[in-house]
Formats: structure tokens, sequence, C-alpha cells
């Protein structure tokens, strides 16, 4: 693995756009700082919940940008069992780790949102469910692939991991929905869907393009290690 | 002349059988650790606050899926020892036979503790399970099915990592979820006398998900074969 006194042949290898500005990182910085700006001064308080409800701008894009990444590491799995490209394989690894962040950062907003909106930070609604078992799914992602050494191997496990995990989602949804709606729960103010208002939805869509740039720089600079990891190891293996 | 798959399958899950039933550690430690299990989770709670008939379900495949860990841990470390994986994998066979010889192996063990479990709940917690025996064979058979499809897979996997056996429970707890609740919602509805009908939303869900993952884990098995 690797080490501060990687040899030198490999520090020289490793492509020269890796010094200077990360421009997209910097944009997707930008772009989360004015979403988040209009969503604390421009964007009016919620009727009935209050301040609360802003976490909403950041709850929603979240858990879109993760359920996305999964995605990713699905098709990108399908791509590499087929074609072989460990580019692909890069892919899968920077978008699971990136889609965990992202699930982490919606399983920590829902509590705080629902302690005052639902009077508990947890109960079994079928999303939150859903979400805990996604966050399982992918961590178990990442210790599989930190558990083998070879990197054929571990490509290829991981993309049967990323499929079968794709698949499990379904599955898990519909279990857990039925379940819930099986067992009337504990009276719970849970507000139905309502249609925003267009300054509302506005944010909620800034706020959206925002993450899914972040997203998107995140996976780059995660490719781009991911990258480096895989040149050292051949340098170190030679 | 090469077997076709089902009787290679057949032969390989012959040859894991005969190795179990010459040994029986795994069954019994399997058995035994089911039961215990069962045991301590009667004393992990309260009869005056919950009726058995509510707990005795969730124990029940709660139990179903950490013992059936034990028997496929072993599934795919019994052909570790001297490579004997080599072997398997150099003879004339598909990887599909393996697989599913390896699968109907484990079904076998998990059902054969399953035997032994399900009238121990029964017994321990006075619940009329065997008075629905044909409907609780049917939905442990199913859960069965899924629990070794998936199981069977991860365990072709955790063998070749660095952290083996501990990387199993990890893998396959989140895939046994779909498993776990039809299997314990529809247990649940037969013990409270609801009519067999209201549990068909369950039973197919089970189907489904066993359709699903026999299909995906047998194509995805030649995948995690370490040439």
């Amino acid at each position: 693995m690797s080490s501060p006194s990687a040899p030198a042949s490999a520090e020289s290898a490793i492509p020269a756009q890796r010094s200077g500005m990360d421009w997209l990182f910097a944009f997707a910085v930008i772009a989360i700082a004015i979403a988040l700006t209009r969503v604390i001064y421009y964007t009016p308080f919620e009727a009935v919940q209050g301040p609360a409800q802003k976490i909403f701008y950041l709850h929603l894009p979240a858990a879109l940008c993760a359920f996305m990444a999964f995605g990713v590491v699905a098709l990108a799995g399908i791509g590499y069992l087929w074609l072989g490209d460990l580019r692909l394989d890069r892919a899968a690894e920077s978008s699971a780790e990136v889609g965990v962040v992202f699930t982490t950062v919606v399983l920590v907003t829902g509590p705080i949102w629902a302690r005052p909106v639902w009077g508990t930070w947890w109960t079994w609604d079928a999303r939150l469910t859903l979400t805990l078992f996604l966050w399982f799914i992918y961590v178990g992602y990442i210790v599989l692939r930190g558990a083998i050494e070879d990197r054929a191997l571990r490509a290829r496990y991981s993309a049967v991991l990323g499929i079968l995990g794709s698949l499990l989602i379904p599955f898990i949804h519909l279990s857990v929905y039925l379940f819930r709606t099986l067992h009337p729960r504990p009276i719970v103010i849970k507000p139905s869907a309502p249609s925003l208002p267009p300054e509302m939805l506005t944010t909620l869509i800034i706020s959206f393009a925002a993450f899914v740039l972040f997203y998107l720089a995140l996976v780059r600079q995660r490719y781009r290690l991911a990258a480096e990891r895989d040149l050292l190891e051949l340098e170190e293996g030679r | 002349m090469a077997p076709s798959t089902l009787s290679a399958a057949l032969l390989i899950a012959r040859k894991d059988l005969a190795i179990e039933f010459r040994t029986r550690t795994a069954f019994f430690s399997a058995a035994v650790f089911a039961l215990l299990g069962i045991v301590i989770f009667f004393f992990a709670w309260d009869p005056t606050a919950v009726s058995s008939i509510d707990l005795a379900p969730g124990v029940l495949w709660g139990i179903f899926t950490f013992s059936g860990l034990l028997g496929l841990q072993r599934s795919f470390g019994l052909e570790q020892a001297d490579r004997a994986i080599d072997a398997l994998l150099g003879a004339p066979i598909s990887r599909e036979s393996i697989y599913l010889g390896k699968a109907i192996a484990n079904l076998v063990f998990v059902a054969a503790v399953q035997i032994i479990a399900i009238p121990a709940v029964q017994l321990f917690y006075g619940v009329p399970l065997l008075e629905h025996a044909a409907v609780i064979a049917l939905i442990a058979l199913m859960s069965a099915i899924g629990l070794v499809a998936v199981g069977t897979l991860f365990s072709a996997m955790a063998v070749n990592t660095k952290l083996a056996e501990m990387l199993l429970p990890v893998l396959s707890l989140p895939f046994f979820v779909p498993i776990v609740i039809p299997a314990a919602q529809a247990t649940a509805r037969l013990l409270a006398g609801r009519p067999a009908s209201e549990s068909v939303g369950w039973l197919k869900l089970l189907l489904a998900f066993d359709i699903v993952f026999v299909v995906a884990c047998m194509l995805a098995f030649p995948y995690t074969i370490e040439e």
C-alpha cells in the first residue's frame, strides 16, 4: 500500500493536472454557498413547520444525489463485468463512497428535522428504513473493497455487489412499505407532499443543481485518488 | 463425458452433504446455536408485557438467518483446505453447476436446522406453529431458497478476502431483510388465526425475491471465482 516514502518513479508518473486549482470543485463549493444563502435569506418560512422546514433543501437534494450515486455504482458494475475496464471500477468505487457520504447527510438531516416536526428523532417510516439499509449495503461495499488485495478480484467482487445491491433496493422498499402500511403507526403528523410555492421550488432546484455539481466534483476528486493509487500499486508491484 | 449442469450440481451437493454427515460438526453447532438463540430470546422479554404469539415469529426468523449464516460460512471455507476448490474448478463442469451444487447442499443444511428450530419455538413459546405445518413449511422453504441463493454467492466471495468469515454477515444481512420481514409477517398472521389468504402478498414478495436472486446470483457466480 502507499507509504509516505513512495518510490520517486511513482511520483513522476502521477498525472500533471493533479497540481493546481480544481475548478469544478471550486465551482461546486461556490454553488453550494449560493444555494445555502438563498435557502437561509431569500426563501420564505413554511407556514406550519417554520425554520425547521429549510433543512428540506439539503435533505432532498442529498437523497436524490445518493440514489444517483448508487445508480452509477450499479451501471459501472455492469459495464465493468462486460468490458473489464478498470476506469469503470474506479468510477464505481468513487461514486459509492460519495453516495455513502450523501446518505449520511440524509440520515443526519432527517432526524434533525423530524424531532421538531414529527416529535421524534427516528421512526420506522418506509423511506427512513430504506435509506438506513442503503447506507448499510454501501458501507458493506466499501468494507468489501478494503478486504481484497488483488486489483482485478476487487473490481469483480465490487461489481457483483454493486449490481446485487441495486436489485435489493426495490425489495427492501416493498417489504418495509408493506410492513408500515399493514401496521398503523402511532399518530405522527406527516405532511403529504404539498405542491411547493414557486420561491421554494426555485430554491430546491438551485440547491439540487449545486448538490449535483458537488457530487460530480467529489467523484472526480475521488476518481483521481483511485487512479493514482492504482498507478502506485502498479509501480510497487513491478 | 461431461455431466449436465444439474447432475454435476447434485454430485457436488452430495459430496458436501457426505462430508457434513460424517463430521456433523457444523450441523450440531448450528442446531445448538439456534436452540440457544431461541432460549436466550425468551429471557430477554417480559412475558406480562408482550404475548409470546407476538414475539415468536420474529425470534424464529431472526434466528433462522443467524444460524443459516453458520452453515453458509463453511460452504466455501470447506474448499479452502489444500485448495480443493482448484480441483472443482478444473473439473469439466460449468461454473453454474458448482454454484447450484453448493446452494443445494446449503439448502438441505438450513432446512435441517429449521426442522429442529420450528418445533423448538412451538415448545418453548407455546405457539401453534405445527398446526399450520403446511404453510409454515412453505414459508420456511421459500425463505431458505432466498437466503441460500444470496448466501452461497457471498460465501464464495468472502473466503477470498482478508476478512474471510467476518465479511459474510456484513454483506448478507441487508439482503436477508426482505426475507425476514415477509416470513415473520406471514407467520404472525397465521398464528393470529387470520386466514392464509392474508399472507399471500407476503408470500408473493418472497417468491419474487427467490426468483430474482437465484437467477442473478447464478449469473454473477462465475465472476466470483478466483482463477
